[in-house]
This record gives structure tokens, C-alpha cells and sequence, in this order.
């Protein structure tokens, strides 16, 4: 027999309370944030409302939602809650329409943060998380991208490989999930241990 | 009986398509569609296929379909497989493969193949093992192929995806069994588990039943689709009718032989090594 474990969606609804300021159990204690979470229809629009609001200078960062609000390969924008309304015309200027802003309740994930160098001699290989980019030293090609389970790995890895670390599209304007995320992340990295 | 393999092609213009397996050079052919041998789903069936030829076994189905990361690929698999459920009895095993995690969905295939009289052997790596865990689901899975990070992304309780798991990097060895006796405390495992890495681990229902070392080629963890091409050979040995664990353990070793007779540098791409699968092969059956 299956072992069934249903997700509830209306969960989000009591985990984060829209801007009332009131705590995820509703008991009124005060549990005022600072930070608002921006949920979004998919990754590929997560990714890009990232781009674009670093780009406009805010201060917000890649999360996860916490598990009974996710339904697949999730993230969610964490970013300052005051800056709100800037936030809603940045991306209603840009074209993406997020599900709903709300405060956060200190229940996001944190991405993993740290990064793995392996020296292989010619190549040197970068994994973040699950995502592994290795580079030859001499000419900085990319030479191989391995790791990863979603579907934009596969694809990423036809755009990246066999082009210089500097001349390849950033991964994260081709990416659209967590895989591509996390490869984005490594590929920063390699950037920063590798200056062209 | 036949085995099928589902995932996702880099190319979203390629269309829904199910069939046998052939492999031409460094292209994999189901049906009337071909596509690049490179990583992920086409590195596994072209490796499940080859190795199917050199076991003397029926070459694998594969249901694929183009997906590039946004989903729309992965859902019409996932939507074929519910329609299609009747199906899925005449196939003696399911290797599920490189599909956009979706909890939904992967419960209504979960669900459809409940519902059948003869429930193939349900082999899940990559973003379809992630959804897996994910769903709750993981312990009616058969086998699972994680490599040591993402064991330690199905040891951790709370993670939705490996981005996020506690202590991902600390991949050590001798982590490894701590992460398996979690993974299993938690439900979040397979009945079987190969742990793939510098040392396979072959599982058991929580227990540690082989460890595969040798030969350890280094050079292989950047190459993309050396975790693909394992799971493609186990996929092999099941379908020629190999017990799980004999085919958990000659698939590591498989994978591992391909790899020393390639010597290959970490610029080398999955299709260059699997010329020497049927050497690699070979030699798994001798010992």
C-alpha cells in the first residue's frame, strides 16, 4: 500500500499571514518581519524577477518555501517588506506577475552556501549543491557540467560546454529551475576563482 | 517482458514519442525521432540499450519527451503515463528518469500504478527520485541511484531538493551510512539504494550490502552522464532478469570498467566512454 502523504496548499495561507503582522499560528503574538517572500507560478519566473530586481539594486535573496507550501522543484524571493510596493512595480514593469507578496515568518530554507573545488591538474571543477561546472585551466573553456535531476540541466549543458567560462551565457538566463540555480551559483564561483 | 525508461530530452520541439531503443553512433533512436547521446534520459537508455545487446536481452522502451527546464514536456509524460496506465502492467520494470519535479502529478502516477495487477519494478533517479521523496512516496520505490550528495538530500527530513540540504558538501565516505540509516528512519529511501561516489554502496532495505571501489577513475565525477550510464546498466541487469543486488553490484562495476579502459580526461562526454561498454561488460561477467 502507498504511504499518502497529501500536501495541503491552504497551509500557505496560515503560514504566512498577508501583511497583518500576525504570527503563522495566529496566536497573537507579535512576529513582525522585515523581510516580504514573493511566490511565483514557476522557477523560470523566479529566476528572472531575481535578475531584475538585483539589477534595479534591492537587496533580496533565493529561498525555499517551507514544505507544505511547495508543490515541485519551488523558490521563492526573499526581500526587504518595506520596499513592497517598488518590488510590485519593478516586476509589473518587467513583465512578471508573482502569486502573492507576503511577510515572512522565519520559516524559509537556506539554500546551501557553500562550495566544493576539486583540482583535477588542467581542469578544475566547482560543485554547488548538486551542480558540478568544471573548467580547463589554459583556456578557461567549459568543458563538462554534470549533476543535477531537472530538465534544464540537460539543456544548460548544450549551451555551456565547449564555450570560454566568459563568452557562455550565464546559466541563470537559461535556467529555470533549481538545478539551473545552483549551477548558476557554481559558475559564479568559477568566475571569482577564475578571473578572465 | 520489457522495460521502459521516461525522461526528458534537451530539445523542446521533440514531440511525445515512445519506443524501442537503438543507438547509432553517438545518437539514440526511439521510434521515428533521434537525439544526441550527451547526458541525462539519452545517456541512460543509450547505455540500458547497449548493455541490453551484450546481456543478450530485449533492448529497453523509452517514453520521452523535450523539455528545456519550464515543465511542459514533463507534464505530457507524466499525463501519458495516467491515460496510459493500463499499459504499464506489460512492462516488467519503469526506470523513471530526468522529469521536472511535480508533486502532483508524480502522485497520480503513483496512484495509476497502485491500481494495477502487476506492479512493474519502479527504478527512480534524478528530478524524478527528487519528486519521490518529496511526494512521501519513496519507500514504494524499488531502487533509488543517488549519488553521495544527494543521499544526503534524502537523509535530510526537511529538504524539498538538494539546494537546500543540511550539509550537502560533507560528502565524506564515512558519512554515508549515517546518511542511509536516516534516510530509511525517515522513509525517505528506496527498498534499494546504490549511493554512488568514489565508493557505490549497494543497500538493503537499510542494510549495507556490498561496497564497489575498484577501479577508481577519478576523472569520471565531471564527466556529465557517468551517474546516467550507471543507472543505465542496472536497468540492463534487471531487465535481463539479474536479482536486485547482483545488479546493483555489476552495474557499479560496470560503470567503473568502462571508465578505466576509456581513461578519460574530464573533458571527455558519456558517449566517448560508452564505446568500451561492451569491454566493460565483459569483464564484470568474468569475475
Amino acid at each position: 500500500m502507498l504511504k499518502k502523504n497529501f500536501l495541503k496548499p491552504s497551509l500557505f495561507r496560515r503560514l504566512f499571514k498577508k501583511q497583518t503582522g500576525e504570527n503563522a499560528s495566529g496566536a497573537g503574538k507579535p512576529n513582525i518581519s522585515s523581510m516580504g517572500m514573493i511566490s511565483f507560478h514557476n522557477t523560470g519566473d523566479v529566476i528572472a524577477a531575481e535578475s531584475c530586481l538585483k539589477k534595479a539594486g534591492l537587496d533580496v535573496k533565493v529561498m525555499g518555501p517551507p514544505p507544505e507550501f511547495r508543490t515541485g522543484c519551488d523558490l521563492v524571493i526573499q526581500f526587504p517588506i518595506v520596499l513592497n510596493l517598488q518590488v510590485t512595480g519593478l516586476l509589473s514593469e518587467a513583465g512578471i506577475k508573482p502569486i502573492e507578496i507576503v511577510p515572512v515568518y522565519d520559516i524559509l530554507l537556506e539554500p546551501v552556501s557553500l562550495f566544493n573545488t576539486k583540482d583535477f591538474g588542467d581542469y578544475l571543477m566547482i560543485r554547488a549543491a548538486n551542480m558540478k561546472i568544471t573548467v580547463r585551466k589554459s583556456d578557461l573553456e567549459i568543458v563538462n557540467i554534470s549533476g543535477g535531476g531537472c530538465p534544464d540541466v540537460p539543456y544548460l549543458a548544450e549551451n555551456l560546454i565547449s564555450r570560454s567560462l566568459y563568452e557562455a551565457p550565464q546559466p541563470r538566463t537559461l535556467g529555470k529551475t533549481l538545478c539551473g540555480y545552483a549551477l548558476q551559483l557554481a559558475y559564479e564561483e568559477m568566475v571569482r576563482q577564475c578571473p578572465g | 517482458m520489457s522495460w521502459l525508461i521516461c525522461g526528458t530530452v534537451p530539445n523542446e520541439n521533440f514531440p511525445l514519442t515512445e519506443g524501442h531503443c537503438e543507438v547509432a553512433g553517438d545518437i539514440l533512436h526511439v521510434g521515428n525521432t533521434g537525439i544526441r547521446i550527451s547526458r541525462g534520459t539519452p545517456a541512460l537508455a543509450a547505455t540500458a540499450s547497449l548493455a541490453a545487446d551484450v546481456l543478450g536481452a530485449e533492448r529497453p522502451r523509452a517514453l520521452l519527451c523535450g523539455d528545456t527546464g519550464n515543465g511542459s514536456g514533463s507534464r505530457k509524460l507524466y499525463k501519458y503515463l495516467v491515460d496510459h496506465s493500463e499499459k504499464l502492467s506489460e512492462y516488467s520494470g519503469i526506470t523513471f528518469h530526468y522529469l521536472l519535479p511535480d508533486v502532483d502529478w508524480h502522485n497520480k502516477v503513483m496512484f495509476a500504478i497502485d491500481e494495477l495487477d502487476k506492479k512493474p519494478v519502479l527504478v527512480a533517479d534524478a528530478g524524478y527520485m527528487y519528486v519521490a521523496k518529496m511526494s512521501g512516496f519513496a519507500s514504494s520505490y524499488d531502487l533509488f541511484t543517488p549519488d553521495a550528495g544527494e543521499m544526503a538530500f534524502l537523509a535530510d527530513e526537511k529538504a524539498p531538493h538538494p539546494f537546500y540540504t543540511r550539509g550537502f558538501l560533507l560528502q565524506e565516505d564515512n558519512l554515508v551510512p549515517d546518511l542511509i540509516k536516516k534516510a530509511y528512519e525517515y522513509e525517505n529511501a528506496a527498498r534499494y539504494l546504490i549511493v554512488k561516489g568514489s565508493t557505490d554502496w549497494i543497500v538493503s532495505d537499510g542494510k549495507i550490502m556490498e561496497t564497489v571501489s575498484e577501479p577508481n577513475i577519478e576523472s569520471m565525477e565531471p564527466i556529465g552522464g557517468t551517474g546516467d550510464s550507471l543507472t543505465g546498466f542496472v536497468t540492463a541487469f534487471l531487465s535481463a532478469g539479474y536479482p536486485m543486488i547482483a545488479s546493483c553490484s555489476m552495474a557499479a562495476r560496470a560503470n567503473r570498467f568502462m571508465g578505466y579502459f576509456a581513461n578519460p580526461s574530464p573533458a571527455f562526454s558519456i558517449s566517448q566512454l560508452l564505446s568500451f561498454l561492451p569491454e566493460a561488460i565483459h569483464s564484470v561477467l568474468k569475475t
